[in-house]
């Protein structure tokens, strides 16, 4: 199906802890098409080039199934859906592992343009992400690598009508190959606020250079900042809260691409196990084997109850939203990590090679376990907002 | 009454209530009329005492007499396993002659399983049921067995063919505990509770009608009860509370309590009591530890998805799909938080975890966690058999070699 040909849905109010009759379709839709498009063969060729995904896979996303804008308004190009659509988008593709700039510009920078953007400038920037016509980036981590928005020293200097940014940003996901930068910077010292900035990547004045990332599904650049004119994204007293919101949204997002990916972990290991055969039987006819088995089952299973409850939180925007992200991705983290090592090691050697498809994932694990805030940052923050 | 909306329940069930409930009434007269009208057990089946409402219903008509404070049918202890065993496999005599006391209250029930040969591997029981021409006469020895000192029956394995192979020589009884045959001895805890018994039957008596399904078929109907029993695991209802309602029906029905859940006091206890977790870090200082905040929101996450989990599992079932692993999980996971909330416990208390009653932390209460909460991964099945039981039906991994074929009488046992 097509999300744009499904009927609108009221966004739910209550929780909902079984997806809906149509969810589950544009689920199964999607998995047949990402099946059919990224099979490891795919994902080995993309990772090692330096666009890192293919434009017309990349089209096709965007044109026959609306994947970069499911969860924008209709008013702004978008299928009109909401974070539960968008998080079984995440979910699936962090299964497939799909090679394509949807992070950076679905989750990252579409969120980022809905949260602080005016309504005119919403009007103007959406419909070419929602059309995957562009690709944006969000610019927020700087070499420091701290993900709180406090730390954030790039700076923005009013200067005319716009600003001029000066500083580095690095740990930008598909900063690369992005049209669009959005940027998280601090006013003057006389302000020190935080705002969120737009400017197009090939003005002057940016300077780009992909890293060399150890997940090489997943492209990261450094950006150097000198001088570049850049505009304002809506108003600056709502920059921090904008910037906490998408950092939240990303991490819901996150957790469930996360928990897709510890499926196939999971189920690679179930594989596995009953086709092995040592000691003239089965491995996974050995109880310590089948112990482990069933409780990364359970690990994952709790993991996409927290992912899965999270999405649902801010879809309804309960109050406890933000908490329940920060659970999310503390959850995701531990669970994707330990599922991908054990994955690994139900495969004995053949898993630590580089033709088995498992370290691909285990390698999404470990980029993911540090992306947005690893677990113990997580934890104390669900702890902050929690009250305790 | 499959099709009815959960809002059509409501106004029903609020209806009768308004017609019928009066907290003047004896406890047992009100019961009775629970059970004709089918209101107490609304899932049970129309002719026994219920109204066939799907399960995911249930909860509203929970509400609708908690909002009124009207009592419900009895459910402590092991009747309602009993009762679902029953009401599966059990010929319409038994089902007449108990499934209404256990609604009503009148009668309490246990569950005679484990043996001291035998607690994982239950059908390795060696309880023996002989016929003797008129009677079943049972000798043997069980353990464990919760609440037996307040039970008027037990529902029990025995073995009534020693050539058989293992599993095709039990027999499902239901046996009537207060007779001369039947010894119930209390057996003391590590946390100093007698819940459980040893239950010793030298020619105990079971009428043949007393049967529950077919003779050397009882493997199956345990495993009825057995899989409502790891099911109860996460789909317990939090008990009402009634505090200051005033009424006879109320004082009847503390008294009632006060006896059938004397051997659960300790249950929340059991359980870990993550309730109580960021209270105490708050009141002793433990919350600006660093290391106790990792430590309390670990545990809080683990805590958390296990009830989400086994909300989408109760969601799954709502919507009539196909029961997916999470509904597996529930009694594994909850030993997972439950041994992780020991530990919490124990790192927000400090020093004072060396030390029990009443002068100890919330009057004993820490202190009774961290002695209870190893039972719950033995209780019920053991964390290593829920394993198995995930490992071999939710993920289909091949069998274990067995060891246990052949006519039970040549099995190696204890
Ligand atoms: C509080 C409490 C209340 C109880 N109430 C009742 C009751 O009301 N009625 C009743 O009938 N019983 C009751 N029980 C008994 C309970 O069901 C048994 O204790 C339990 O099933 C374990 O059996 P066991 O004690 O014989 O241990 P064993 O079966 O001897 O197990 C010993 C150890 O070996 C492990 N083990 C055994 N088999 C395997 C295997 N195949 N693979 C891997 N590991 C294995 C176990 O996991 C355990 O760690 C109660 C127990 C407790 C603690």
């Amino acid at each position: 199906m097509s999300a744009s040909t499904e009927p609108r849905h009221e966004p739910a109010r209550r929780i909902q802890y079984a997806f809906t009759d149509e969810q589950e379709q544009f689920r199964a839709a999607l998995r047949r098409f990402l099946t059919d498009k990224s099979p490891t063969t795919e994902v080995r060729r993309l990772m090692a080039t330096a666009e890192g995904y293919d434009p017309a896979v990349w089209r096709q996303l965007s044109d026959e199934l609306a994947l970069p804008g499911v969860h924008i308004a209709e008013k702004y190009g978008g299928a009109g859906f909401g974070m539960v659509e968008l998080c079984i988008v995440t979910e699936e593709l962090g299964r497939a592992l799909l090679c394509a700039p949807y992070f950076s510009t679905a989750v990252l920078a579409a969120n980022a343009i809905l949260n602080a953007g005016s309504e005119t400038q919403k009007k103007s920037l959406l419909p070419d992400l929602a059309s995957g016509k562009r690709l944006a980036a969000l610019a927020i981590t700087e070499i420091n690598g701290n993900w709180d928005p406090s730390a954030i020293e790039l700076t923005a200097t009013p200067e005319g009508g716009g600003y001029r940014l000066n500083g580095t940003k690095s740990y930008v996901v598909d900063g690369q190959v992005a049209n669009l930068l959005v940027v998280a910077a601090r006013l003057p010292a006389s302000d020190e606020r935080l705002a969120i900035f737009t400017l197009d990547a090939s003005w002057p004045g940016v300077e780009r250079r992909l890293l060399d990332s150890m997940d090489p599904t997943r492209k990261i650049a450094r950006i150097d900042f000198r001088g570049a004119r850049a505009d304002l994204l809506g108003s600056v007293d709502g920059g921090a809260r904008a910037i906490a919101r998408t950092m939240d949204q990303a991490a819901i997002a996150l957790a469930n691409e996360m928990m897709g990916g510890a499926q196939v972990m999971l189920d690679s290991a179930v594989a596995y196990s009953k086709m092995r055969v040592q000691f003239g039987r089965p491995i996974g006819s050995f109880q310590a084997i089948k112990h482990k088995l069933a409780d990364m089952l359970l690990d994952v299973e709790l993991g996409k109850s927290a992912a899965y409850y999270a999405a649902q939180t801010a879809a309804t925007e309960d109050r406890e939203w933000p908490a329940m992200a920060s659970l999310a991705k503390a959850a995701a983290t531990e669970t994707y990590l330990r599922t991908a090592l054990d994955c690994i090691q139900l495969h004995g050697g053949i898993g630590f090679t580089w033709d088995n498809d498992t370290h691909l994932w285990f390698k999404r694990a470990k980029s993911s376990e540090a992306f947005l805030g690893d677990a113990n940052y997580h934890r104390e923050l669900l702890m902050q907002r929690w009250g305790v | 009454m499959s099709n009815v909306s959960e809002a059509e329940v409501r106004a029903e069930v609020r209806a009768w209530l308004q017609e019928h409930w009066d907290p003047q009434m004896p406890l047992v007269e009100w019961r009775n009329l629970l059970a004709d009208s089918g209101w107490g057990m609304p899932q049970w089946p129309k002719e026994w005492y219920g109204r066939d409402l799907p399960v995911g219903l249930v909860r509203a008509v929970e509400e609708e007499f908690a909002a009124l404070g009207a009592v419900g049918a009895a459910r402590t202890g092991v009747r309602l396993l009993a009762a679902a065993t029953l009401l599966e496999h059990a010929s319409d005599f038994i089902k007449k002659k108990f499934l209404r006391r256990i609604v009503t209250g009148e009668d309490n029930w246990c569950q005679l399983f484990s043996e001291p040969g035998s607690g994982s591997d239950l059908a390795g029981a060696t309880t023996r049921a002989d016929f003797d021409g008129a009677n079943w006469i049972v000798n043997g020895q069980k353990v464990w067995t919760t609440s037996a000192h307040h039970a008027d029956y037990g529902i029990l394995l025995a073995r009534t063919d020693w050539d058989a192979p293992k599993h095709d020589g039990l027999s499902f009884f239901v046996i009537a505990i207060r007779q001369p045959g039947v010894d119930v001895q209390p057996l003391k805890q590590m946390n100093g509770h007698a819940s459980f018994n040893q239950v010793f039957f030298s020619d105990a008596m079971i009428p043949p009608e007393h049967l529950v399904g077919r003779v050397n078929e009882g493997w199956k109907v345990a495993v009825t009860t057995l899989a409502h029993e790891r099911r109860g695991a996460d789909g317990m209802a939090p008990p009402v509370k009634r505090g200051g309602r005033e009424g006879r029906i109320y004082v009847e029905e503390r008294a009632e309590l006060e006896i059938a859940n004397e051997p659960y006091r300790w249950y929340p206890q059991r359980a870990g009591r993550t309730d109580l977790v960021i209270e105490r870090a708050k009141e002793t200082g433990a919350n600006t530890d660093p290391v106790i905040r990792q430590e309390i929101a670990k545990l809080m996450i683990l805590s958390k998805s296990a009830e989400w989990t086994a909300r989408r599992a109760r969601a799954a079932q709502r919507q009539g799909r196909p029961q997916g692993p999470e509904g597996s999980l529930g009694k594994l996971a909850a030993s997972h938080v439950a041994r992780a909330a020991a530990r919490v416990h124990t790192m927000i208390t400090g020093a004072e975890a060396m030390l029990t009653g009443k002068q100890s932390p919330r009057e004993g209460i820490i202190a009774e966690i961290l002695v209870s909460v190893p039972a719950v991964s033995i209780a019920g099945g053991t964390d290593e058999i829920q394993r198995n039981i995930i490992a071999e039906r939710v993920l289909e991994l091949p069998k274990e070699p067995r060891f246990d074929i052949g006519p039970f009488r040549n099995v190696r046992r204890n």
